[in-house]
């Protein structure tokens, strides 16, 4: 039907393919955006019981609707402006964090040819869209005129910007190892059983990037820019109602996000774990075989760990964390990416897969 | 101030102030270069209500010193009183009184864990310490009905022995089986319940230790922090685990014995390094020594009954029983409980090794029915005088841990 859907809107020429975009934005943006709500009442749940208490229950079956009941309390509350805030920017800032954390998933493969855009340039543009989730930050820290928030600004500027060097140095090695930007033809490049991911060549880059992925959405424990016990609430400390929502939507998204881009580059993306699970068919259907649901699964288990992280340690001071970046991650990824670089030199000049 | 400083005006309303402290900071970068602590913002006039109330009415306000450790803020209070009165305090009650003190220890330690822990980013631990400080308030319900300010201890004993039936756990969230469990061990008598805890709280402790003690989050942002040498420890009038984290055993339960301290067998931990870490493992420490302490005073309890409040008419209210057949009982109550009773002419001072420090009550008596003078010496003043001197040159987030690990509490810094 799907099929049926892009042909039909396909024939209507440019209107028709604008219509269709549109559609498939909103297919992608929705869902997204629940996801987003669940995520944040499972991790309510999750820590929960990891701190031995129950967490959200009362609100609809298993407290499944509180996510609702939060979003619309944001929605009635009063969206508050310092009397000197600079009032333009202060409300522009949130959306200039949502948009790229929205936008971001625009390259991002679902199932095999299940995604918006299939950019050959797909990864480069993934981590374009998610710099550019600094400058609301920035915006939102300034636009407030409050000390808190400056300072808040002022340190998840610097944190962003050293852990997308050593986020971009660890998709390095994933380009050399796959000589594509293309995220469906790295995926593909991982086709195989669990052993084919890219997890295992490049163990300490995945590692890397999936801590500097924490960094990067300010997530505990690098949460330096909200800095609850310091910082108040750091750059969004100004922010309420609706407003203050689409801050916390946009992390949540690029929670998801990098969670995604991290089963994508190296969990083998919507790959089944073993090839096996494809030739279990049920009238001529594979249920468990590759699929969106396998790559659903693994973003569910890197998000599990966001949140066990979140229950388990303290947060880094702002000097350490730099330190961490610079002097720990650079560094490190900085040698891998030569590992690699040797070792797909070594396989193509004496033959065999990489 | 020179104009590059930036000025942050951390708090009243502050998620790390502990209450209310406003703390004017100078900042380079994130670098501290002075801070100025601004207390009174919690400031109810304890000392001078205290001088229109008598001796008994006064005594809630000293729960709501330290409302952490309310226990041992009574027991600094009744020492001065009965130092003035001369009485003698039943064996049976000092012991309560030490039973109840090392729970109110564990009970401020385990706040104090949660919060510190809090402030540097770990969550959980904040709310495992919640969960023992259930069970105590549990305890301190079943004793003397109120959870939070007990008013337990009086001057010439405590209020009433122990209870014989825990409170049960009640939940229309929780199976029956579930709270079947969860009640499992507060079928017994009271003592029995306090036996349970203090067996389990080990264990407990260690819980909190495993997420904190060698984690390397934060042993970097504790060890070699706000470090105070013991030179200057004792010079600024550090006291309690303050003071023995820099390395000095100095304890006021060993060094000047109060009530039963003297026959019961306990350590006192004492650190090396005078920083924040080392205030953490002492305080850690001094959690399972209030175990051991507690878990004779069990066994102590149950073997000897007796009486709890002294027996002079005079001082301590007649039994309910007495009252309903004796007439000069029910005058000795009726006098008690509305005028009072008169306290020789004098002065005393009175300190107990509370879980934050010396706790000092000094009393001064013009021998009417309510002190003329009352003067509170509390250790947490003290420390968080010491933090202009030890915040410059500390990053921002260390201020946190600082006041974090001073263990400070705004009621009984503003009194």
């Amino acid at each position: 039907m799907i099929q049926w859907l892009a042909d039909f809107f396909g024939g209507l020429g440019a209107p028709g393919l604008l219509i269709w975009t549109m559609i498939k934005i909103v297919a992608i943006t929705l869902p997204l955006i629940l996801c987003v709500a669940f995520l944040t009442l499972a991790e309510r749940r999750v820590i929960g019981a990891m701190q031995s208490r129950i967490g959200p229950v009362r609100v609809g079956p298993y407290g499944l609707l509180q996510p609702f009941a939060d979003v619309l309390k944001m929605l009635l509350k009063e969206v508050v402006i310092p009397a000197r805030a600079n009032r333009v920017l202060f409300r522009f800032a949130p959306l200039l964090t949502l948009a790229p954390a929205v936008a971001a998933w625009g390259t991002m493969p679902f199932s095999e040819n299940v995604w918006l855009a299939d950019l050959n340039a797909g990864l480069l543009y993934i981590m374009l869209m998610s710099s550019l989730g600094v400058y609301g930050i920035i915006l939102a820290g300034w636009a407030s005129n409050s000390r808190y928030a400056l300072l808040g600004a002022l340190r998840s500027t610097a944190q962003l910007i050293s852990y997308e060097l050593a986020m971009g140095f660890a998709l390095v090695g994933v380009i050399l190892l796959t000589g594509t930007l293309n995220l469906g033809d790295i995926v593909r490049h991982q086709t195989g059983s669990f052993w084919h991911w890219h997890v295992w060549p490049l163990l300490p880059l995945f590692v890397v990037y999936f801590i500097s992925g924490i960094a990067e959405t300010n997530r505990h424990p690098f949460d330096m820019a909200e800095g609850e016990s310091e910082l108040v609430a750091g750059f969004h400390v100004e922010y309420s109602g609706i407003v203050f929502a689409l801050f916390f939507l946009a992390e949540y998204m690029n929670m998801i996000l990098v969670s995604a881009l991290a089963a994508t580059l190296f969990l083998g993306g919507w790959m089944a774990p073993l090839s096996f699970f494809n030739e279990l068919k049920i009238s001529g259907m594979a249920p468990l075989g590759d699929g969106f649901l396998w790559l659903a699964l693994k973003i569910a288990g890197l998000l599990f760990i966001f949140l066990w992280v979140r229950a388990s340690f303290p947060r880094y001071r702002y000097d350490q964390i730099m330190r961490l970046g610079w002097k720990v991650f650079i560094p490190l990824t900085l040698v891998w990416i030569v590992v690699v670089a040797i070792g797909v030199k070594w396989s193509s000049l004496f033959g065999g897969g990489a | 101030m020179s104009e590059h400083h930036y000025q942050l005006n951390f708090g009243p309303q502050h998620p790390s102030a502990h209450g209310v402290l406003r703390l004017v900071l100078e900042l380079d970068g994130e670098v501290v270069v002075r801070a100025d602590p601004h207390i009174g913002l919690l400031h109810r006039g304890t000392e001078k209500l205290m001088e229109h109330k008598t001796y008994l009415q006064a005594l809630p306000y000293v729960d709501r010193l330290d409302y952490s450790s309310m226990m041992a803020n009574e027991h600094a209070f009744c020492l001065a009183i009965e130092k003035l009165l001369q009485i003698e305090v039943p064996i049976r009650a000092q012991y309560l009184r030490v039973m109840f003190d090392e729970l109110s220890r564990i009970m401020n330690h385990m706040l104090w864990v949660g919060t510190c822990a809090l402030d540097l980013g770990a969550m959980t631990v904040f709310l495992f310490g919640a969960r023992e400080r259930e069970s105590i308030f549990d305890i301190l319900e079943a004793t003397c009905g109120a959870r939070m300010h007990p008013n337990y201890y009086r001057p010439g004993g405590v209020y009433r022995d122990l209870a014989d039936k825990m409170p049960q756990y009640q939940s229309s969230l929780r199976s029956a089986s579930e709270l079947a469990k969860k009640n499992a061990n507060r079928q017994g008598s009271v003592l029995d319940f306090i036996e349970d805890f203090a067996k389990q709280l080990p264990a407990r402790v260690d819980d909190i230790e495993t997420l904190l003690t060698d984690n390397r989050i934060w042993k970097q942002r504790t060890v070699g922090i706000g470090v105070v040498p013991t030179d200057q420890a004792v010079a600024l009038g550090c006291t309690g685990p303050m003071l023995r984290a820099s390395g000095v055993a100095w304890d006021l339960r060993k060094k000047q014995p109060y009530a039963v301290y003297e026959k019961l067998d306990f350590d006192i931990p004492v650190g090396t390094g005078g920083d924040c870490y080392d205030r953490y493992l002492v305080r850690m420490e001094e959690c399972r020594q209030s175990v051991r302490l507690v878990l004779q005073c069990v066994d102590w309890l149950r073997a000897n009954p007796g009486p709890v409040i002294s027996d002079d008419r005079k001082i301590a209210p007649p039994p309910r029983a007495e009252m309903k057949a004796d007439m000069e009982a029910l005058i000795h109550h009726f006098k008690l409980f509305t005028e009072g009773f008169p306290v020789p002419a004098g002065e005393a001072y009175a300190a107990v090794e509370h879980p934050k420090g010396e706790l000092g009550v000094y009393l001064l008596s013009d021998g009417g029915n309510k002190p003329f003078r009352a003067r509170l010496h509390t250790p947490d003043f003290v420390h968080l005088s010491m933090l202009a001197a030890m915040a410059p040159g500390h990053m921002l987030s260390d201020v946190v841990a600082l006041i974090g690990t001073y263990d400070i509490v705004f009621g009984s810094v503003d009194r």
